[in-house]
């Protein structure tokens, strides 16, 4: 067997270099450094964050038993639509009670935004909690659906899944259904605006007069505004059309193709 | 210099150094998008889309 030896190659002996050249070796290393850490910041933020979130939220909604199984609503088949005599007034509809923060307890149907749009909505609006992972989420301490006030949501424009990406295609008169485990509420759109991040008084019991009595089932959207930026917020207003028992069908605007 | 410094420490022939090499980039990039850049996005408020009502951070 032939003895391996050992040579040091040429190459790995150090070369003399002046102080000032390895100084800007080095300078020139750490710029290729920050340069790719920075790249990998923006394919985090604009792909990886909407792979990680929407796996989360399809996960959070396949875990409610109670959800309408999607496949069979855009199938069509073996579906009750909710008939107009179990459609009840709003001064009717059932209220739930808060729940614990991070709890998911409603869904969301946006026909607008196409049939197979559904997003869980859970409590609190923290970033890290709620907003990155779970997806929408619901102001602590404004309305719950179907509550005479106003049920206020939030949610990203974009990244992390982006539930709220399509807000601005949103007409008057567009559907937006909310299921709980007990009921669907359906609301329309009435109006929408663009305000200042600070502008707190779009979730008031009534949008946009804070300290008003609540006078109606008022539904508020906010999300970020322009795209890609926090610089303002745009805010999606609506009211309660109609509720019905979560056992009465599917609502069929959630069955229609809005577009 | 950092790079030849990397490859000097990294043991083994050259394709058990490639092979480490790609392993500690690969860590490296797991630790970043799981910790790094999501702590960076929320501490300085880089897409953020509620309306700041006080309560929430």
């Amino acid at each position: 067997m032939p003895t391996l030896e050992r040579t040091l190659p040429s190459h790995a002996a150090p070369r003399r270099q002046s102080g000032w050249a390895a100084a800007v070796g080095l300078l020139g290393e750490l710029l290729i450094i920050a340069g790719v850490v920075l790249g990998l910041y923006v394919v985090w933020q604009l792909f990886y964050t909407d792979i990680a979130a929407n796996n989360t939220q399809q996960e959070v909604v396949d875990s409610l038993d109670w959800v309408a199984p999607l496949e069979a609503v855009t199938a069509g088949d073996a579906i009750t639509v909710i008939p107009d005599n179990l459609k009840f007034d709003p001064d009717t509809a059932p209220v739930m009670e808060e729940p614990a923060f991070m709890t998911t307890f409603a869904t969301m149907y946006v026909p607008r935004w196409g049939s197979d749009y559904v997003k869980p909505i859970s409590e609190g609006v923290t970033r890290k909690d709620v907003l990155d992972t779970l997806g929408i989420g619901h102001y602590p301490g404004t309305g719950m659906p179907g509550e005479l006030g106003n049920f206020a949501i939030s949610a990203h424009r974009t990244t992390y899944g982006k539930p709220f990406n399509r807000i601005a295609e949103l007409k008057a008169g567009d559907p937006l259904v909310i299921e709980t485990e007990d009921a669907w509420y359906v609301y329309r759109v009435t109006e929408w605006e663009i305000v200042e991040p600070t502008q707190v008084e779009v979730i008031a019991p009534v949008p946009d007069q804070p300290g008003a009595e609540p006078d109606d089932h008022y539904i508020t959207l906010t999300t970020c505004h322009p795209m890609y930026s926090a610089a303002e917020r745009w805010v999606t207003h609506g009211t309660l059309e109609y509720w019905a028992p979560h056992d009465a069908g599917v609502p069929a605007e959630i069955l229609e193709d809005a577009s | 210099m950092i790079f030849p410094a990397v490859w000097r420490v990294l043991p083994g022939p050259a394709w058990v150094k490639a092979l480490l090499l790609v392993l500690v980039i690969l860590a490296i990039v797991w630790v970043l998008f799981e910790f790094v850049f999501p702590w960076v996005s929320v501490e300085f408020g880089i897409q953020d889309q509620s309306i700041e009502t006080g309560t929430a951070p």
